[in-house]
């Protein structure tokens, strides 16, 4: 980017998480997606009048939960607050959120650019209630003459994670982001399901000369619902910033919204006109006292994280690359895990997992959690070849087969009869008869030609429709030659 | 009578509070909520700057509810009283962007 | 027969039941007739549930017939204040805003009204999301006192005391969030208890103040309120500020003895804004009260004046978030407009009340950038502070008494025209909110032909306390059996 050269970009994050609860936040109403418009709603998330908020337990469990994987100071002392706005989507016309005591506080991750680690600062996270979902009549918000409420997704429960103004380039936004929703799928408060904006982000953005310490003047661009579309509001805004600042004009504080359509920001709305929220207390809701028994009973719940769990993987004789694909979700590690429990040989499992397995499922856009071969049914293949009962060549059709049929390999190679030929008597006399058709192949290696015993392996494999030990056919043919 | 709060303050909360005031009503509101708010400055002679406030009369914490589901309300019910309710939805006139 | 019933108290009518000289259909519409014979002139009701009372009170009576156990209760006809959702039913909150609301719920108190056999006879009139103390605030009617029909009921919980006081219900359920409950009872002779914030669940009234607001019965005598109180207190799971306390039964209290009892008088509560008449009844009542062994002694609830500005402060700004959600939207009125602002702004202008959009406007101002700390911040501090005054007094008395308001019901008009003069009036009750103690009003005789009232406050919890003291006075006095001569006023107040 032309800009890195004179600008120093810099950036911090809001992330809105939906948690993955059964109900809302403060009512009893199911958060499944999708349903008829206005089904999963009730006085509480309809706002109406004399309607009281309970809290979710669950929804703190999760808050802590992640605070902890995201190494955050977790609160004893913390309350709801009310944020005042009037907005159609928004039942109560103010939304129950956390103003200045979040039950989440300082915190941090750890991102690596090539080869460079950087810690990444969190400022706080905090519990708040999703709004409702707006339908217009026409393309856009503005241009339709009307539009539609639907409350299923009010009062659905999220954590709003705040970063620290730490991120200096768009790589290290999205390792950050892509390292944070991995946490969050790890520890499993959210399913960080992006396609059904169950994650949200809001990106602040600021310039300033390199060499300055002092942070520009910054825009917030808000709702942003995907990694690419994270990358392109940050390259439009970073070179629209720059384009302003080598006008020698002064960038608008404001909050801009993305156009995904035209690829463009737009201005929401200015300073001056920003909100003033009215935070105060919610009355409705008695504070959370958590004390240190609560966050233990939590941090035994937690996963292995990530980075722990690529260290061990590593430890256990995989290449630092292996460890970091096989541990990028926490499916396929959780599969890896299991099958290492049944078969020790860490780097041909891994072998296995990255290659023909993930090459199945990619190919029948199948998930790992879905996967019709178990763990266990894949260690057991493992084994046979080394029994040696396979050869690494028919294991991978034997594979297949277990993908269509969900049956264990051994069940295959005996119905199908796959299993190799060790038994020297057998093999001794194909070798015989092939030997006998190809004498100009025979007389070819004796004269020194050693490409002549491929050919004569290849035809006994043929003849054995592949199911020879290919080992023991070389040492046989080699002691016949001899 | 001291002006607490200016004609442009009552403007500013009316458009807060998203109410419509006729101009009687912004000039009545003015001088009410100065004599209301000249009243209220009685509390500047407590000092109470090691005071904690009270936002819950009863000192209550952690009320917490099960994770469990339970029947939401149906759609004719959710919809009964919409002023403009229409295939499931409440319909709403155009939202400008600010 | 029926008539003369409709006079008796809940625990009289309750053996009536019992033994069968009366049934509940019968008291119904007894009360039913009473309503239509009164209430063109006092104008409490708002709703009145004929047929749906009298195919309840139908059910109670086959019970009877069945000789079944009958709860202290069942059958007996009551009203609510129109600010308690009733699932089906018309919930008003005297509001143009809500002129046609239906709740699809109903509240917790409704909930176990009507688990405890109860009769709705009616939604009764209030101010407007219950702002006021006049109930003049209502978008619909102005409630007249039975007492005198040219002054105010009180409020704003207005119809809710007219109903009691007049004979057109058994009892009643009103809301206090500044004195709502207890200033009506004082102006109407008749029993008003606000419990302590947390015994009763909110749930289903339609919140003005949610961190002041609590629902209390109406009733004619103590005993009565005792028995209602049992009936509507006790835990919520779906009010997250309901207290899980060991709920009391309250008629165990009412007992004839305060000797040796420790009764603080306020000095504080006898400001200058207090009619000497009014002291005067008040101090006659706690010669009685020293006369039956209570041991009276002045003490001091020295924050008591900056009570006012700091409820004032912290009540509008919970109602400015509270009432934000009439938008038009999903439930209420509506005024047309090209776009959602125009809509919302228009459908508030034209929806609520002067009233309603003062403390709108009031509240989020206090709320707004730059004026919290100054206003709702230092407010929620002085609520630490009174607070504070009130149990520094209780751990030297068991009760505190006062006027529950400085005067009797005053004139239509004589305190609206300036919004402060009838905050100020407030004095006397506001207090006891910001505290959330429970504080009951009795009444306490009359000063030139309206009745005045006694407060009495207790330590949180506490309401057993309370009706110690309110059934010893009641049953050494005879202010309470006095009634207004009611058909005789009407009859009269014909030729206007
Ligand atoms: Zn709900």
């Amino acid at each position: 980017m032309v800009v890195a050269n004179q600008f120093e970009m810099v950036c911090g994050l809001e992330v809105h998480v939906e948690l993955q609860t059964k109900t809302k936040i403060f009512c009893g109403c199911t958060t499944e997606f999708g349903g008829e418009q206005n089904t999963h709603v009730c006085p509480v998330c309809l706002g109406m009048p004399g309607a009281l908020p309970v809290l979710n337990r669950e929804v703190v469990n999760f808050a802590i939960k992640a605070g902890l994987a995201l190494d955050c100071e977790i609160a004893e002392f913390s309350k709801f607050d009310r944020k005042n706005y009037f907005y159609p989507d928004l039942s109560k016309n103010y939304q129950t959120s956390q103003f200045d005591l979040p039950i989440c506080g300082k915190g941090g991750l750890e991102i690596e650019i090539d080869g460079e680690k950087k810690w990444i600062g969190i400022t706080r996270a905090h519990m708040e209630e999703d709004a409702g979902k707006l339908v217009h009549s026409g393309e856009t918000i503005s241009t339709s003459n009307e539009s539609s409420v639907d409350y299923n997704r009010a009062g659905v429960p999220l954590l709003e994670i705040v970063s620290e103004p730490d991120m200096r380039s768009i790589p290290e936004v999205l390792a950050y982001l892509e390292k944070l929703v991995q946490i969050l799928e790890y520890t499993e408060v959210s399913d960080c399901r992006l396609e059904q904006g169950s994650v949200r982000f809001d990106v602040n953005v600021s310039l300033r000369p390199f060499g300055t310490d002092t942070l520009g003047i910054r825009t917030e661009t808000k709702n942003l619902n995907s990694f690419s579309s994270v990358r392109r509001c940050m390259e439009y805004e970073v070179a629209r910033q720059a384009r302003v600042l080598n006008a020698g004009e002064n960038v608008v504080q404001e909050t801009r919204t993305w156009d995904e359509g035209q690829g463009i920001t737009l201005t929401l709305r200015s300073k001056e006109e920003a909100h003033d929220y009215r935070y105060f207390p919610e009355p409705d809701l008695p504070p959370l006292v958590i004390d240190k028994e609560w966050v233990e009973r939590i941090r035994k719940t937690l996963p292995e994280l990530p980075a722990a769990r690529r260290a061990r993987l590593q430890t256990l004789g995989l290449s630092a690359y292996d460890a970091a694909v096989i541990t990028q979700a926490k499916a396929m590690a959780d599969f890896f895990d299991e099958a290492l429990t049944y078969y020790t040989d860490a780097k041909t499992l891994a072998n296995w997992v990255m290659g023909d397995m993930t090459r199945l499922l990619n190919s029948n856009q199948c998930s790992v959690v879905d996967s019709p071969i178990s763990a266990k049914q894949l260690a057991e293949l493992l084994q046979l070849i080394n029994k040696g009962t396979l050869s690494g060549k028919i294991a991978k059709s034997v594979l297949e087969e277990m993908y269509s049929t969900s049956k264990d390999a051994s069940m295959i190679v005996k119905e199908k009869g796959l299993a190799q030929i060790s038994d020297e008597g057998a093999l001794l006399g194909i070798i015989d008869g092939v030997l006998a058709a190809n004498p100009q192949s025979v007389e070819d290696y004796r004269a020194g030609k050693d490409k002549a015993i491929g050919f004569l392996v290849g035809q006994i494999m043929k003849a054995t429709k592949g199911q020879a030990n290919p080992g023991l056919v070389n040492q046989l043919l080699k002691e016949k030659l001899a | 009578m001291n002006m607490t709060i200016s004609r442009e303050d009552v403007e500013y909360v009316a458009a807060l509070a998203r109410l419509e005031l006729t101009e009687p009503e912004i000039q009545e509101y003015t001088e009410q909520l100065n004599s209301i708010l000249d009243y209220a400055a009685m509390l500047e002679r407590l000092d109470t700057d090691d005071v904690v406030p009270t936002a819950h009369a009863v000192p209550i914490h952690n009320v917490l509810r099960e994770d469990q589901v339970r029947p939401s309300i149906n759609h004719a019910k959710a919809l009964r009283n919409a002023p403009d309710g229409d295939e499931g939805f409440f319909r709403v006139p155009r939202i400008s962007l600010t | 027969m029926e008539s003369v019933s409709i006079g008796k108290s809940v625990s009289e009518q309750h053996e009536l039941l019992v033994h069968k000289d009366v049934s509940s259909t019968e008291l119904t519409k007894a009360y039913i007739a009473r309503i239509h014979s009164v209430d063109p002139d006092l104008q409490a009701y708002l709703t009145v549930l004929e047929d749906k009372a009298l195919a309840q009170a139908a059910e109670i009576d086959r019970k009877i017939a069945h000789n079944e156990v009958l709860g202290a209760l069942e059958g007996i006809p009551m009203a609510l204040k129109d600010n308690m959702c009733t699932e089906g039913i018309r919930t008003s909150c005297a509001s143009k805003m809500l002129e046609s609301f239906i709740p699809p719920y109903n509240a917790t108190v409704t909930d176990r009204l009507q688990a405890a056999g109860t009769i709705l006879l009616g939604k009764v009139n209030m101010d407007e999301f219950a702002m006021g103390s006049s109930t003049e605030n209502s978008y619909f009617a102005k409630t007249r006192n039975p007492w005198d029909l040219e002054r105010v009921p009180g409020g704003s919980s207005g119809g809710a005391a007219v109903a009691v006081a007049a004979d057109e219900a058994s009892f009643s359920l009103g809301s206090d969030t500044g004195g709502s409950i207890r200033q009506p009872a004082s102006f109407c002779g008749v029993v008003g208890m606000k419990p302590t914030y947390g015994a009763v669940s909110r749930l289903g009234l339609i919140a003005f103040a949610s961190s002041l607001d609590q629902i209390g019965p109406f009733t004619k005598t103590v005993r009565d309120n005792a028995l209602v109180l049992n009936a509507i207190a006790g835990y919520d799971p779906l009010d997250s500020t309901s207290v899980a306390y060991e709920k009391p039964d309250y008629t165990k209290f009412l007992v004839n003895n305060v000797k040796g009892l420790r009764i603080g008088i306020p000095r504080e509560y006898y400001g200058e804004g207090i009619d000497p008449e009014v002291a005067k009844g008040i101090q006659a009542g706690i010669q009685t009260l020293i006369d039956l062994g209570a041991e009276v002694s002045e003490c001091s609830l020295p924050h008591t004046e900056y009570a006012i500005p700091a409820y004032y402060l912290i009540a509008t700004a919970e109602a400015s978030s509270n009432l934000a959600r009439y938008d038009g939207v999903r439930y209420g009125y509506r005024a047309e407009a090209e776009d959602v602002l125009g809509m919302f702004k228009q459908t508030r202008a034209e929806g609520f009340g002067p009233e309603v959009k003062r403390r709108i406007m009031l509240g989020t101002y206090a709320l707004s950038s730059g004026y919290y700390d100054a206003y709702y911040l230092k407010a929620q501090k002085v609520r630490t502070l009174i607070k504070r005054d009130f149990d520094q007094a209780f751990e030297k008395f068991d009760v505190l008494l006062s006027p529950t308001a400085p005067t009797t019901a005053f004139k239509f008009g004589e305190k609206s025209a300036d919004p402060l003069t009838m905050y100020l009036s407030d004095i006397t009750t506001v207090p006891i909110n910001l505290a959330g103690i429970p504080a009951i009003s009795i009444p306490a005789g009359f000063v030139k032909g309206m009745p005045i009232g006694m407060q009495l406050m207790g330590k949180a919890f506490d309401e057993g306390t309370l009706y110690r003291v309110a059934y010893t006075f009641e049953q050494n006095t005879n202010h309470h059996t006095l009634k207004p001569s009611l058909s005789g006023e009407v009859l009269a107040s014909g030729s206007r």
